[in-house]
């Protein structure tokens, strides 16, 4: 069962996968998935570990070796697509915080859509860098080195790296994790802000709870589609249990949803 | 200051201390990503690489450069391609292929003892082996890393801290990482008959590592790994003249100096 909203007909695709089979060598990781992410949409991913969900977002990003023309992001082959159209946030888990750089160097990176050859920055390239650092509020520490600022400005200062090239897409790689729940709704109301102002937001989370209360749209994956649609749609324990496996608990209440693992703890039945 | 100025009189000086500033100054800033880009290890195995490709050069009446040149470029070739799978790490690789081109070298020189001097100095370094065709390979080679970087620093330096985000903005990172190997390799060559073999990593390391622990900006990093390591070059080649030992050891042990006193500044503010 797939449940596709009438929103697919009606808007263009900013993200167009048409029977993509993709895989590492002779192991395949998903066959023939066609998806449409629509222009403008706020979309999260979820599946469990190795569900293939960090393949897809290589495949959407052009990164990962695949048959051309079957991906199509904004109408134009991903091959072809203008550097700086599409934005990345790679999980910050990755990121060597001890690399010696400022969070103005980090902001810097993204220019380099630009084309400009010269090490230093023009001066309109300044003051895109000071205005964006300022909107969202890392102006004040854009000479401290990156591991000197809290985990809420490190998640600003790479979407401000992600955003100085003015991108139609952006995809994040599981910006909720390794923070804390104040920093992650932090996170997720900035998004929906960028959302707002027309960016199609595209990224993968295992926070199902902060994507039923922030996010409009959810993808349930593994190795392939199982079903797309709104959060309170989608949500189902049929859904989360082909999704997951193993039973799955949806509390509904004053009109929101709580995901839990229906499975409880040894040390419960004792207290 | 008459004691300063006396090395001047002697025009083997004078060449050797421009070849160990050059020399510092190309370490220093090819360094920095060496260090960044967890390549420590390849500077090392490079200069035994070349070494190795400099006495098959010699064995076929084969410029010492064009040799060392070869092999150099073959072993970063031959690693960059034995460690695409995954299954063999980085330093296994570097390990293997280079230690093999050098055991070839030294296996050619226990054959052929009218290359044994010129071995040794390329194992230590030699301030009286600087020649004008040294000089100006030095000279090539250190202006040819400083524009290449300059013009290069944006994609050098996004695709060395974030290579997936880096690619996604367009960067050929694997392109990337060929142009600094050659650099690389290059460099190595160049610092082979100041530095010697043995010690060139360290010259590559050293100043990059001071740089590091007195800096917390890139762009600041890469300007005074470079000062440092042209500084180095000038003291130890002065150091090498005063106590009379070969030029690689003073310029080494004064850049491991520098590192311990910014390591103590760092520690101990």
């Amino acid at each position: 069962m797939q449940a596709i909203s009438h929103f697919d007909a009606q808007f263009s695709a900013a993200v167009q996968l048409s029977n993509v089979t993709a895989g590492y060598g002779k192991h395949i990781v998903f066959t023939d998935l066609s998806l449409k992410i629509v222009a403008g949409q706020f979309a999260g991913i979820v599946g469990p570990t190795a569900c293939g969900k960090s393949t897809l977002l290589k495949i959407i990003l052009g990164v990962h070796p695949i048959v051309s023309d079957q991906v199509r992001l904004h109408d134009n082959s991903v091959s072809k697509i203008k550097p700086g159209t599409v934005s990345y946030i790679p999980q910050l888990g990755s990121i060597d915080w001890n690399f010696p750089v400022t969070v103005e160097e980090v902001i810097t990176m993204g220019l380099y859509a630009n084309g400009r050859v010269w090490p230093w920055l023009s001066k309109e390239e300044r003051k895109c860098v000071h205005a964006l650092a300022e909107r969202l509020g890392v102006k004040d520490c854009l000479k401290h080195h990156i591991i000197n600022i809290s985990g809420g400005q490190r998640q600003r200062a790479f979407l401000a790296r992600a955003l100085i090239s003015n991108p139609k897409l952006l995809i994040l790689d599981e910006p909720t994790s390794g923070v804390d729940i104040k920093t992650q709704h932090e996170v997720l109301h900035l998004l929906s802000d960028i959302n707002r102002e027309g960016m199609t937001i595209l990224l993968t989370t295992h926070d199902l709870n902060a994507v039923a209360s922030h996010l409009p749209w959810v993808i349930c994956f593994n190795q392939g589609l199982i079903a797309q649609g709104r959060p309170h749609d989608i949500f189902t324990n049929e859904i989360l249990t082909r999704t997951y496996g193993g039973d799955i608990v949806i509390v509904k209440h004053a009109g929101h949803l709580l995901i839990a693992n229906s499975t409880p703890l040894h040390f419960m039945d004792e207290l | 200051m008459e004691f300063l100025l006396e090395p001047f009189e002697y025009e083997f000086f004078r060449r050797g201390l421009l070849a160990a500033l050059l020399v510092g100054a190309s370490g220093g800033m090819i360094g920095v990503f060496v260090v960044l880009r967890g390549m420590s290890y390849v500077g090392h195995g490079l200069s035994h690489a070349a070494i190795g490709g400099a006495v098959v050069g010699f064995t076929l009446n084969l410029n010492f450069y064009a040799g060392a040149f070869a092999m150099g470029l073959l072993a970063i070739l031959v690693i960059n391609k034995i460690t695409q799978n995954n299954k063999i790490k980085l330093d296994a690789a570097i390990g293997i292929v280079t230690t093999a081109m050098f055991a070839l070298g030294v296996a050619i020189v226990s054959k052929l003892r009218n290359f044994k001097q010129n071995f040794e100095a390329a194992l230590f370094g030699n301030i009286l082996g600087i020649t004008d065709h040294d000089l100006v390979v030095i000279g090539l080679v250190t202006a040819t890393t400083l524009i290449t970087l300059f013009f290069t620093y944006r994609a050098l330096l996004f695709s060395t801290f974030d290579p997936e985000a880096a690619r996604v903005l367009g960067i050929k990172t694997e392109s990337v990482q060929f142009l600094f190997s050659l650099l690389l390799t290059f460099s190595v060559i160049a610092s082979l008959n100041v530095i010697g073999v043995t010690l060139v990593a360290a010259t590559l390391i050293a100043p990059a590592m001071t740089a590091r622990m007195l800096t917390e900006s890139f762009s600041k990093m890469l300007i005074y790994s470079t000062l440092i390591g042209s500084v180095t070059g000038i003291i130890g080649m002065y150091l090498s003249y005063i106590f009379n030992v070969a030029s690689g050891t003073t310029i080494v042990l004064f850049s491991a100096l520098l590192f311990s006193l910014s390591l103590l500044k760092k520690t101990y503010p």
